[in-house]
């Protein structure tokens, strides 16, 4: 390696080590004695590593049903969001519909306002609708994606339209063309869309927080954010708990990350 | 069979929207606008009760609301996060943009990643951790600032503290989002462009005015946009690391309007909150639209 390569990589490298610093204490911090991490200065490495905090999360913070709760609701957020999104981002670049160029104006237009905006009438709505305080009412706001939706479209424009026509040729209903001649080529951007819903779901908190009042039903963020208001002075078990939370997102990411990536630059290109 | 095919073709397309489209009109749409309507009423706990309890009120929350110091210390200090916030977050992307990008750089996908790393991060999670972080006594930040004999600083309790201390860790957790943008936009930046400016004798400095800021320009605009908007909307953060204090210093609009609306069943006032961010944030980013184009001409 060359002088400047080094001093170039060197410096990526401590820039790497302070950014990864936080998440490599809280595993460490996750394995010491009760009590052990916090004295000054602040132990970095475990004197004797234990599984303690981890054994009394599932066993008297009840942290199994959560996460449980966690991985039903994302997995099936992921599931509904391609449902919902995946047939309507090809239908608004492949087919040609009266109505087609006004919904695309009106979903550019609905992309520009903020979530939290509806916050308070979405959930009247749900109470009125018997879904408050259920995984449904958790999962609504995700059937509404229209990053989604572009993200498809944006995908589906680079399909030829050749390829559509000659199987209408052939007899194929566009139902048929969508599930076996497009589908197909759309995995990647599939991919990396339920990775983003999946992603997404399990990191939110504030409506999971509005939404559910039976502890039972809580997510793995609103049961953490409750037990960290609670027993702020077990720091060891916190951090087991957010090990817990975090650890299963951010190795998703890391296998999957090229397909994240590339969609976190399509998705940001596109606004 | 030009018309039976386009007839065809009309129904596939509203049928697979449908349901997506349904979906946006009832679980967004709706609410977006029943928001307007909900913030004019006295929506409150007895209303949830029954319904007749429910009165128009015209104007009266938002006049409520203006005379209320609480709203005000929110408001203003949802401000501070965006005027300091931004141009730190900023500045933090584009610098480590810079240092991904560089030419004489080695194994630049584990640093792109590692950096990007935070933000897929549980947003509760780490900032519980970073709750233990902040610890004035055994927190590894006033450890470090311990090297530099500076601190130890009291960064969760004190409310001039409390600001930077939630604006270092949203930094932290997302500068690798917009240093990917950046870096989106500096492969854009013609390589022959900036050897022959290096050729021409060009400096660091001249070259990075001359030739690359021009090409991120577009970027900076996105980014700039983006954060402001999700700085007025930090919410979490202070719910986790200061439950809004100290002495509310770290209350943020969307924190007020959570409470008002979920904690005191104040649904009226709560929308007109909601309402008043959402003008906010549109009128941030107009304001900067034109500023861009003006400067543009």
């Amino acid at each position: 390696m060359k002088p400047r390569e080094m001093l170039v990589t060197g410096l990526a490298a401590c820039v790497a080590l302070f950014t990864a610093l936080p998440l490599l204490w809280m595993v460490s911090a996750s394995f010491m004695q009760p009590g052990e991490a916090a004295h000054a200065p602040p132990p970095l490495l475990p004197s004797s590593p234990t599984l303690a905090n981890y054994a009394q999360l599932f066993r008297n913070y009840g942290i199994g049903t959560y996460l449980f709760n966690s991985l039903v609701i994302s997995t099936l957020a992921t599931l509904l969001a391609l449902i919902f999104t995946v047939p309507a981002g090809y239908a608004l670049a492949k087919l040609r519909f009266s109505g087609r160029v006004t919904i695309q104006w009106m979903l550019v237009v609905a992309i520009l306002v903020p979530g939290q905006i509806g916050m308070l009438p979405l959930f009247l709505e749900l109470k009125f609708l018997g879904l408050v305080n259920s995984y449904a009412g958790v999962l609504v706001p995700w059937l509404a994606g229209i990053f989604g939706i572009f993200l498809v479209r944006q995908y589906c424009l680079a399909i030829p339209q050749e390829m559509i026509e000659a199987a209408r040729l052939d007899g194929a209903s566009e139902f048929a063309i969508l599930r076996h001649i497009i589908l197909p080529t759309l995995a990647p951007i599939l991919v990396t869309l339920a990775l983003f819903v999946f992603l997404g779901c399990w990191n939110d908190f504030l409506w999971p927080l509005i939404i559910l009042s039976d502890q039972d039903l809580y997510t793995l963020p609103v049961a953490l954010a409750a037990f960290s208001r609670e027993h702020a002075e077990d720091l060891e078990v916190m951090m087991a708990g957010s090990v817990i939370t975090t650890l299963p997102v951010l190795l998703l990411f890391l296998v999957l990350q090229r397909f994240y990536l590339d969609g976190l630059l399509s998705g940001s290109v596109k606004q | 069979m030009i018309v039976p095919q386009r007839a065809a073709e009309t129904r596939a397309g509203w049928l697979m929207s449908a349901p997506a489209l349904a979906a946006i009109f009832l679980f967004f749409l709706v609410p977006a606008f029943a928001s307007l309507f909900l913030s004019l009423t006295d929506f409150d706990i007895y209303a949830l009760a029954d319904l007749r309890n429910l009165r128009f009120i015209g104007l009266r929350n938002y006049a409520d609301l203006l005379h209320n110091p609480l709203f005000w210390n929110a408001f203003l200090n949802s401000a501070r996060y965006v005027l300091f916030g931004t141009p730190l977050v900023v500045g933090m992307s584009f610098a480590a943009a810079l240092l991904i990008n560089h030419r004489y750089l080695r194994w630049r996908p584990v640093w792109r990643v590692i950096l990007f790393a935070p933000y897929v991060t549980t947003l509760v999670a780490t900032a519980v951790v970073w709750r233990y972080l902040f610890n004035t006594e055994y927190g590894l930040v006033n450890w470090m600032l311990g090297w530099v004999a500076l601190g130890p600083i009291d960064w969760l309790g004190s409310p001039t503290a409390s600001t930077p201390a939630i604006l270092l860790f949203v930094a932290w957790k997302t500068f690798g989002y917009n240093m990917i943008i950046f870096l989106a936009a500096l492969q854009l930046v013609p390589r022959e462009l900036d050897e022959a400016a290096r050729l021409d004798g060009a400096g660091r400095i001249g070259r990075l005015r001359h030739v690359i800021l021009p090409a991120v320009a577009p970027a900076f605009l996105l980014v700039t946009v983006l954060t402001i908007a999700s700085m007025f909307q930090l919410f979490a953060e202070p719910y986790v690391m200061t439950e809004g204090g100290p002495a509310q210093s770290t209350v943020t609009i969307l924190y007020f309007m959570y409470e008002e609306g979920f904690k005191w069943w104040n649904l009226g006032s709560g929308a007109a909150v909601a309402v008043l961010l959402f003008l906010c944030i549109c009128a941030v980013t107009l304001v900067e639209l034109l500023l861009v184009r003006r400067n543009l001409r």
